[in-house]
């Protein structure tokens, strides 16, 4: 080892950046699935019939069971010619919709029983209960709950680098390996990951006080 | 299968249990079309039960409720016999009746104007400029014209209540239940919403079924009080024979606690 190579360093900057915007786009993509995902699971695990609500219970129990990294290499085998980035959104997305559906559920129960005898007594269809009361007061309160795994998500993208998603991990391996510079082309991806991060942290603290928690 | 004639409520034989708990007992009243009832009774005697079981929000246990000749929550079946109505049915039978709760139940995703004219969009199907221009007349109505655009969490609980009042109206409720509306608010603001549904009791033709502890809102406002007592009515009358002269000694403890 003879120390950090300040000029490797400033080399492989650009190329992780370029890593690094679609470390970003499988977060974003992958979080607005596990957003939508979740809530659609979360609503049907209420459906009165078990013809709905246990196949939905039987399949988030087995991506609740199996690890991400797994599921990201059985899927790009299965889906060979998909477009490796599009598996990986999608594998992220189901994944995080097991844990987000959780969240969404925990809201709903924690809409007031009135509320629901309100809209019962106004005769307000199933849909208009749960569009116009039930889901805006619960996706309020776990907002703060979703930020947190899309944040984690985030940290978890570098397991794309394994279904060849050429994400910031990815682009820092190569760069590392045809340099020699592995540390300081991941010390450097640790380092966009913190910047990253922690003004993400700070916002979403804010938007916890805001919302009230 | 509007009759017009005979009651407008009929409780025949109703029974609610929760488990083995026998909270209505083969229950019989009636109610006539544009009467106000006041219900009185010592807390846990089944009250709540009544005006749930009316508004569909729970199921009896047996029995029959009726209202204006037909079954509340049943449907008859080709035999002719009673069966219990799916939801399809329910939310019909519950279009003729609206509800004020104790703890006002507003909705705080929404302003005051859409509290009041979300049911009327999206059950009734009135279109909207209609049914804002109804529920500003409502707030009028009952003491809030500036509000249309407050979220419920900027108002006292006695304009919460006014605005529940109005979002329950906004539905033209032929029945309309009052559950101890008033427990909830601060005194100084009971007053207030008292005299309200006097008001609306006098102006409008609207059957009520009242819970309350207000014996003079009750005396004022009803043409007859039933006293229950573990789920049965103990004695019915009008407010003066109840309050002055009851016949029942369950009565007379009762009154004699709460007045
Ligand atoms: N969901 C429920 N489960 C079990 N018991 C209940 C339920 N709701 C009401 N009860 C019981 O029914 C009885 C009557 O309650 P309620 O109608 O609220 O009385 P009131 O309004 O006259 O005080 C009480 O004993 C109460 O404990
Ligand atoms: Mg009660």
């Amino acid at each position: 080892m003879n120390g950090f190579d300040w000029n490797a360093a400033g080399d492989a900057l650009p190329l992780l950046l370029e890593g690094f915007r679609v470390t970003l786009l499988a977060t974003v993509l992958g979080t607005l699935v596990a957003a939508v995902l979740g809530l659609a699971v979360a609503v049907a695990g209420r459906a009165p019939s078990r013809l709905v609500t246990l196949p939905v219970r039987a399949v988030t129990e087995f991506v609740r069971s199996t690890p991400l990294l797994v599921q990201l290499v059985g899927a790009a085998a299965v889906f060979s010619s998909v477009e490796p980035l599009t598996v990986g959104v999608v594998v992220l997305g189901v994944h995080y919709a097991a844990y987000t559906s959780e969240v969404y559920r925990a809201g709903i129960d924690g809409v007031p029983r009135g509320q629901w005898e309100a809209a019962r007594a106004l005769s307000l269809p199933a849909r208009r209960t749960w569009q116009a009361v039930i889901l805006p007061q619960a996706v309020r309160n776990v907002l703060p709950a979703l930020g947190n795994y899309a944040v984690s998500m985030f940290k978890e993208t570098p397991f794309l680098a394994v279904i060849t998603v050429q994400e910031m991990v990815f682009e820092a391996r190569r760069y590392g390996a045809e340099h020699f510079a592995y540390t300081e082309a991941f010390t450097l991806a640790g380092l966009v990951f913190l910047v990253a991060s922690y003004p993400t942290s700070l916002l979403m603290r804010k938007l916890e006080k805001r919302l009230g928690h | 299968m509007t009759t017009g004639v005979g009651p407008l409520v009929r409780f025949d034989r109703v029974v609610k249990r929760y488990g083995d708990h026998v909270v209505l007992d083969e229950l019989d009243f009636t109610v006539r079309r544009g009467e106000h009832v006041t219900l009185i009774g010592p807390s846990g005697s089944g009250k709540t039960t009544i005006l749930r079981l009316l508004m569909t929000l729970e199921k009896v246990s047996d029995g029959v409720i009726w209202v204006d000749g037909s079954p509340l929550s049943h449907v008859r079946a080709a035999n002719g016999s009673l069966k219990p109505a799916g939801e399809k049915q329910l939310r019909e039978s519950r279009k003729k009746i609206g509800m004020v709760f104790q703890q006002f139940n507003l909705f705080p995703n929404m302003k005051v104007l859409q509290n009041i004219t979300e049911a009327p969009v999206s059950v009734l199907g009135m279109d909207r400029d209609e049914a804002e221009s109804r529920a500003r007349e409502l707030l009028d109505l009952v003491g809030l014209a500036g509000k249309t655009d407050a979220h419920p969490s900027q108002l006292s609980g006695g304009q919460q209540q006014r605005v529940a009042i109005a979002r329950a109206l906004a539905m033209r409720p032929e029945i309309l239940l009052l559950d101890e509306v008033t427990s909830a608010l601060d005194p100084e603001l009971v007053a207030g919403v008292l005299d309200l549904l006097s008001d609306i009791a006098r102006s409008t033709d609207i059957t009520m079924l009242c819970v309350t502890h207000e014996m003079n809102f009750a005396r004022d406002v009803s043409e007859k009080v039933l006293m229950f007592d573990a789920g049965r009515v103990v004695e019915s009358g009008t407010p003066e024979k109840i309050f002055s002269d009851p016949e029942h000694e369950r009565t007379r403890e009762f009154l004699a606690a709460v007045l």
